[in-house]
């Protein structure tokens, strides 16, 4: 049962930043996710985390230890390897029971907590086999076991579902969140995947060069992205963005993109014209378009379809208004031709706007 | 191996196989014959040499009560047997390090251990010689147990250095979060996953030194200290009278060692050489 707190964490490796000035609070117990694209720092935290890479700068504390210059085995931390790291020449059962055995608890504990820990995961009966013996599910599982055995402080997990077909990631993800339920057990995840940070982590940290671009939880992330890059990173099929100028509408202000007008409600009207700048970028997620029957001004995009994607529960429409190229996720009871025009009313209200230069969001 | 239609196979494959046996083994064929033919028939050019007309264990007998043969088997085993454990702790130990403590000198240590491997023994034997003199070792079997392994050392690391980096290192550091020390890293996870490396090292170390001709010329003088490639040559060989049948029952028996070494770990040692770490 413990915090974990990283105050103003910087790793350098010679001239590359690999994390910059990172600052985060985890609460007991909390499943927080670090997300982003590859080569952005992930796993470059996890590892400062376990104490396997030396901190450049900054302060760690877990629970109200400063953990600096602690070795690895003294944080009282477990990790989960993204190619397991299992020990091939030690049976299922040798490999959980490791880390008991090097901290010398008696043989029946062992024991005891080995089979506690494969029934939760339902590896009884693979306990005598070899890594070797496993299908990638089963190692997974045994990974996981070799790490809740010793009941840590804190979980790392470095992007353990990625060995994974698709399938199995989504049941295995799930069991892993009940997992966490069930031990209660403070847990940071990785993870390049956004699904897979949406639907695990009570909190996401979206992370890009180095740098936190926004911590939240994901409906945070979702309704309020903090910048364009979380805008686009969180969602799929990401959202769309446009640059557009700022014109008088029929009442209050509009954007006109081409031949795209939309007029703005009110609200966002006074806070652009606080804004004072004339182009903005805009970003509509598809899953926000509606279709309509009549084009109307200012209201709806008039487009040509391009290509339809359907994907069963939704179909995702690619579709082209002069000079934008847009994607709109309808309903799957909508009937869309490639090669005609349709029409598509986007919800205001969910419209994001952002500074074309800095990509900070200027919604709210 | 995918299905192939037999005749194309048995030229393709048992042909050259059979071919390639033969001129291996000839050698062999060749010393047996010797050790159990009389000088007489041996010198007989009138005779089939392929073929022993009249068996004799003479040579054998020979071998036995007038060299002290027995003695420089033991010598060799002796100096082999230590050579390699000392070879191998320290190459063990070296390549551990340079692979993986990452200090900020292991390239270039390890590029050094190498290219001591590739100075040749003909001139690295004088200076050698100059040391155990001043360490009062000479003509003492403990000369050839502290030189052998300067060549021995350059191999072996290089060979583990490979076997090493093969090993993931996610490996080491779920260990070290477990609350094993790096000893206990080394003896539980590194080196049961390099066994097979380990076997080859050994067997190539303990084969050189078996075989090992040089120094053991250099630094041996008196009878009861010489290894076998040392007692045999010199003392079977008198002038220019070569003693042909005790030589080759003296080579054929030294051979024995090596061959059973070779056959019970054949495997790991084919394993070792191509590097073939499967998880
Ligand atoms: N040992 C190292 N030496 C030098 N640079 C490194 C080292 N390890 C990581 N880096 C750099 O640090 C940055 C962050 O790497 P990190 O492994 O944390 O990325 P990641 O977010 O985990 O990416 P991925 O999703 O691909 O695993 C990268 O630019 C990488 O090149
Ligand atoms: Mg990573």
């Amino acid at each position: 049962m413990a915090e974990v707190r990283l105050e103003n964490v910087c790793k350098h490796y010679d001239k590359v930043v690999a994390v910059d000035n990172f600052n985060l609070s985890i609460q007991d117990k909390e499943f927080v996710v670090l997300v982003g694209p590859s080569g952005c720092g992930k796993t470059t935290t996890l590892r400062m985390i376990a104490g396997l890479e030396t901190i450049t700068s900054g302060r760690i504390f877990i629970g109200d230890r400063l953990i600096n210059d602690l070795p690895a085995k003294e944080r009282n931390i477990a990790m989960v390897f993204q190619n397991y790291a299992l020990y091939p020449h030690m049976t299922v059962r040798d490999n959980i029971a490791f880390s008991l055995e090097m901290r010398k608890r008696p043989k029946e504990e062992i024991e005891q907590r080995v089979r506690e820990a494969a029934d939760i995961l339902g590896i009884e009966h693979l306990l005598d086999r070899k890594p070797k013996q496993l299908s990638g599910g089963q190692r997974q599982r045994v990974a996981v076991g070799r790490a809740i055995v010793r009941k840590p402080e804190v979980f790392l997990f470095d992007e353990p579902l990625s060995n994974l077909d698709a399938k199995l990631r989504v049941q295995t993800r799930l069991e892993l969140k009940k997992l966490h339920e069930r031990l209660a057990t403070t847990a940071v995840y990785v993870t390049h995947d956004q699904v897979e940070a949406m639907t695990m982590g009570d909190r996401i940290v979206v992370m890009k060069d180095g740098l936190i671009q926004q911590v939240g939880s994901p409906m945070e992330l979702y309704n309020t992205p903090a910048n364009r890059f979380v805008a686009g990173f969180i969602g799929s099929p990401a959202m769309n963005f446009f640059e557009a100028e700022l014109a008088g509408g029929t009442d209050g202000l509009c954007l006109q993109s081409g031949e795209v007008r939309l007029d703005l409600l009110p609200e966002q009207c006074r806070r652009l014209e606080r804004y004072g700048r004339k182009r903005i970028l805009v970003g509509i997620r598809p899953e926000d378009f509606r279709p309509c029957e009549r084009h109307e001004q200012g209201q709806t995009i008039s487009g040509e379809v391009e290509v339809v994607e359907p994907v069963g529960n939704e179909t995702y429409v690619n579709f082209r208004a002069g000079e934008l190229n847009l994607i709109a996720a309808v309903g799957r009871k909508t009937i869309v031709q490639a090669h005609t025009r349709m029409v598509l009313q986007p919800a205001m209200e969910h419209l994001h706007l952002f500074d074309i230069d800095s990509g900070k969001s200027i919604s709210k | 191996m995918a299905i192939e239609r037999s005749g194309s196979k048995l030229f393709k494959f048992y042909l050259p196989l059979v071919m390639y046996l033969v001129f291996l083994l000839f050698p062999f064929y060749w010393m047996v014959n010797t050790v159990f033919k009389s000088d007489k028939e041996l010198y007989d050019m009138s005779l089939n040499p392929f073929y022993i007309h009249h068996p004799t264990v003479h040579n054998i007998v020979r071998l036995f009560t007038e060299t002290i043969f027995l003695r420089w088997m033991a010598n060799t085993f002796f100096v082999a047997i230590l050579a390699t454990l000392i070879s191998l702790a320290a190459s063990l130990l070296a390549a551990y390090a340079i692979q993986r403590l990452r200090f900020k000198t292991s390239g270039p240590t390890g590029v050094a251990i190498f290219l001591a491997y590739l100075i040749p023994q003909t001139i690295l034997f004088i200076p050698l010689a100059s040391i155990i003199f001043k360490l009062k070792l000479w003509d003492s079997l403990w000369a050839l147990v502290l030189t052998y392994p300067t060549f021995l050392v350059p191999f072996c690391t290089w060979l583990l250095m490979g076997y090493f980096k093969s090993i993931p290192k996610e490996m080491e550091e779920c260990a070290m979060i477990d609350g094993a020390s790096r000893i206990r890293i080394f003896w539980k996870i590194i080196l049961p996953l390099c066994l097979p490396g380990v076997l080859s090292a050994g067997i190539f170390c303990f084969t050189l030194s078996w075989n090992e001709y040089l120094y053991a010329l250099a630094f041996i003088s008196s009878s009861a200290k010489k290894t076998v490639p040392i007692g045999l040559v010199t003392e079977l060989v008198r002038g220019d009278i070569y003693h042909w049948g005790s030589l080759m029952a003296g080579a054929l028996c030294a051979s024995v060692p090596v061959a059973l070494v070779y056959s019970f770990f054949v495997e790991q040692y084919v394993a070792g050489m191509t590097g073939a770490l499967k998880e």
